[in-house]
């Protein structure tokens, strides 16, 4: 999460009103994740049933191939390592936490 | 010119409601504030308001209604009483803390069980905490000026939270009383056209409203709440001066009868008052030392205002037509108690008339007495119930 200052109550909206259109991305979500996924470009066959698939917009994308995936809103569902049709899976799930806590 | 009609405390409130001409009312009927909708919707049917009436399935939508239509920039009314309201609860907490402000008549009921559609204040007091701003009516008169009052504090720039108007139930809701109404057109001036600086019609500057709010930002909200509540000091002290110039009937906190030179003196809210200012006269016939405060705006609590009011007079009852259960007296004694702290008062607390029991001049006369006797040394209890059979 970001560390910058956050306003004061003198300084917000009242009511808790978001003025501006189109700033879901400026909150950052993927504090909660447990598991990240981790994207194996050499297996990637840019399908994009990830993108498709997945319910933060976090796969990223350039001209029709994937790029990469955005953790500041991954939650860490898993669902684009579920979906992922490469035969060498292009997205493996990895623990986010110390390697001696994971039940792996 | 304001005219002199005879009508009953929900046909003032209904009266108000007209003209006031709310862009949306939404509302469920219950005992005793079913007339007001009644009487409302007949205004709609006629032509005589522009409002959108919402015909809701309960009290949790009626109040989810306004709410939505108040973050639509509507001017938005709902009316309710007792078990009514309780119903609303969640909503209700959503309104002040979205910072709409909406307009509600609350004809006081007490709360279920056993069933009881009488009057007395304990449904009010379910919401004292939910931050709405809660004005209480002597009579019909009151309740008719609070309502259209409660529209300009509650739509104060710096205030922006909902105002609930209470009257209580049969005693003024439905007794015919002699009052002033003003003219529709001053009306219309006094209130004047509702412009909000942000709503969820305006196209051009989406907004979002009730977003997820956590650890990060939820007090930050909570503390803005806790200063619209001074800013609401303001503009209740304010409107009701504006009022009077108009009406000529000007409002405040509270008001006192013949406090000045009392030593005892009895405070409390709702139509009791009048029975009380009965019993101060008859007493005061007699040389007794007694006066009365009536307090109009329960929330924000006039705290400070009330203990320079009271700061010189030794011996005080506070009335409660609510019981808190606490085993440390009802609401407003309660209050009373935080207002007065540290000073030197002696302070008693009379809970009376739960569930519409009867509380006539000789029940405040007889509760005077017991203030007397204590001022003179006896010991009364903290908190005593009066009107009911041992």
């Amino acid at each position: 999460m970001s560390k910058e200052k956050k306003p004061g109550w003198k300084d917000l909206p009242r009511g808790g009103l978001i003025l501006d259109a189109g700033n879901a991305h400026e909150y950052q979500t993927g504090g909660w994740r447990i598991k990240r996924p981790e994207w194996i470009e050499e297996n990637c066959i840019h399908c994009l049933f990830c993108w498709v698939y997945c319910p933060d917009s976090s796969i990223e994308t350039q001209e029709g191939k994937m790029t990469g995936i955005n953790y500041e809103h991954c939650k860490g569902c898993g669902i684009c390592a579920e979906v992922c049709p490469a035969k060498k899976t292009a997205i493996e799930m990895e623990s986010e936490g110390r390697k001696e806590d994971s039940d792996e | 010119m304001s005219k002199r009609v005879a009508l009953t405390g929900n046909e003032a409130i209904a009266k108000a409601m007209q003209q006031i001409n709310p862009d949306v009312v939404a509302a469920y009927p219950i005992t005793p504030q079913t007339e007001i909708v009644q009487i409302f919707s007949k205004y709609v049917a006629d032509g005589e308001v522009d409002t959108e009436f919402v015909t809701v399935e309960s009290e949790h939508s009626a109040m989810s209604a306004v709410v939505g239509s108040a973050a639509g920039g509507a001017r938005s009314m709902t009316a309710t009483s007792a078990n009514g309201l309780a119903l609303m609860w969640e909503i209700v907490y959503i309104a002040a803390s979205t910072r709409l402000p909406i307009v509600m008549p609350v004809v006081n009921r007490a709360l279920s069980a056993p069933i009881n559609i009488h009057c007395d204040h304990s449904d009010a007091m379910g919401a004292r905490d939910s931050g709405w701003i809660q004005l209480f009516s002597e009579n019909a008169q009151e309740a008719y000026d609070n309502a259209i009052q409660a529209v300009r504090i509650g739509e104060h720039k710096d205030v922006l939270l909902p105002v609930m108007v209470n009257l209580d139930g049969f005693i003024i809701s439905h007794a015919v009383e002699n009052f002033n109404i003003n003219e529709p057109e001053k009306v219309q001036e006094f209130i004047g056209e509702y412009k909000p600086e942000h709503t969820l019609l305006d196209k051009e500057n989406p907004i979002t409203v009730g977003p997820l709010d956590l650890q990060d930002y939820y007090f930050e909200h909570k503390r803005q709440q806790s200063e619209a509540m001074k800013y609401a000091l303001q503009a209740v002290k304010d409107v009701g001066q504006e009022y009077g110039r108009l009406t000529g009937r000007e409002y405040g906190y509270f008001s006192e009868y013949r406090v000045d030179d009392a030593e005892i003196v009895l405070i409390g809210m709702g139509s009791t008052m009048g029975t009380a200012r009965a019993a101060v006269d008859e007493l005061r016939e007699q040389g007794v030392k007694v006066g009365l405060i009536k307090i109009r705006m329960f929330r924000p609590f006039p705290g400070e205002e009330l203990a320079r009011a009271l700061a010189h007079v030794p011996v005080i009852g506070v009335l409660d037509r609510a019981e808190s259960f606490s085993n440390n007296g009802g609401p407003l004694f309660t209050d009373m108690h935080v207002a007065l702290y540290g000073q030197e008062h002696k302070l008693y607390d009379f809970i009376y008339g739960l569930g519409g029991r009867d509380t006539n001049v000789s029940h405040l006369k007889g509760i005077f007495s017991m203030l007397q006797k204590a001022k003179d040394g006896e010991a009364l209890d903290r908190v005593n119930y009066i009107g009911v059979r041992e």
